[in-house]
């Protein structure tokens, strides 16, 4: 059982550190619900909130930046002038066929973009929970800024991860030294 | 926008409570994202657009325009971030006023990204 260098890279970049992220989402929600819905004696901790959206925002940091600056040059490679076979240029390949085109046309050319309003928003999610805490249950706009910087961190990594899993089923992004991690025998 | 106004209040159904919150940073912040996913769509659309530009933010060749265009959108996010936060740190902001701001800014960064209106608003 093996997996080539870039498979792995876009592995750590999609399923490990963004698919962490998404699952974060529900206890961040759920969370916050709990900080600002419940009456002061049995809130939940807003430090521990706190560590966990700044958690969350780091994960989304290290999956853009590596999706932008490690999988996305593998990505957009240019195959030599009379390449046939398109299988390691990912970008060329989406765009040779019209049937696949959109794909990069709309789902690259978005999720390259729309990917980077996470990190954002959790960044300041976790800033507001930080700076004022239990303070999220007195101020209904506070509370709402909080809100919709989550729901707008999970639409958007929401959007991005699954273009990008689409993304990798039509031209995964392969190539480079194979990492063998099983040994089998064969039957 | 609406800074000196009053504290931030809120008034509970239960018991007709008003708390005084200073509003100042938290309104620093959700301004400031707001502006770094409005400048995030800006860059994106003004480099597809203007082929010069596209050369201007591709700060690393590997990852081409996206690298500048992602970094003009986190420059120009900390520093408005910083900017608001030294200037109203010790403010009351009127926090509703900034979330329809920010909101707005947000949605017009997801148009402004978003490839077919990107298409639309240069004619393709």
């Amino acid at each position: 059982m093996e997996i080539t260098f870039r498979d792995a890279m876009t592995v750590l970049h999609g399923m490990l550190f963004g698919g962490a992220l998404l699952l974060a989402f529900s206890g961040a929600a759920s969370s916050l619900r709990q900080l600002t819905d419940s009456p002061s004696s049995g809130a939940p901790n807003a430090h521990a909130l706190t560590i966990y959206l700044r958690v969350m925002a780091a994960l989304a940091w290290i999956t853009v930046l590596l999706g932008a600056y490690v999988v996305y040059p593998w990505y957009r490679g240019v195959p030599p002038v009379g390449t046939h076979d398109l299988a390691g240029y990912p970008q060329h390949l989406l765009l040779a066929n019209p049937m696949t085109a959109g794909w990069h046309e709309l789902g690259m050319e978005w999720k390259e973009h729309i990917a980077w309003f996470a990190p954002i928003s959790l960044t300041a999610a976790a800033a507001l929970v930080g700076r004022y805490g239990a303070q999220l249950r007195e101020v209904r706009a506070l509370r709402q800024a909080a809100w919709g910087l989550l729901v707008a961190g999970f639409a958007c990594a929401v959007i991005a991860g699954g273009f990008g899993a689409m993304l990798n089923k039509y031209a995964p992004v392969r190539g480079g030294g194979e990492v063998v991690l099983v040994h089998a025998h064969a039957r | 926008m609406a800074a000196g106004v009053s504290a931030a209040r809120r008034t509970d159904a239960e018991g007709e409570q008003a708390v005084r919150v200073a509003t100042g940073p938290a309104a620093a912040t959700i301004l400031a994202a707001g502006i770094g996913v409005f400048a995030l769509g800006l860059c994106a659309i003004l480099g597809d657009a203007i082929s010069p530009l596209a050369r201007v933010f591709t700060w690393w060749r590997p990852t081409g325009p996206l690298s500048g265009v992602t970094g003009y959108a986190v420059a120009i996010w900390l520093l408005s971030w910083w900017v608001l936060r030294r200037r109203w740190s010790s403010r009351q902001i009127e926090l509703r006023t900034i979330n329809i701001v920010a909101a707005a800014l947000f949605v017009l960064g997801l148009l402004l990204s978003f490839p077919p209106f990107m298409d639309l608003l240069q004619g393709k």
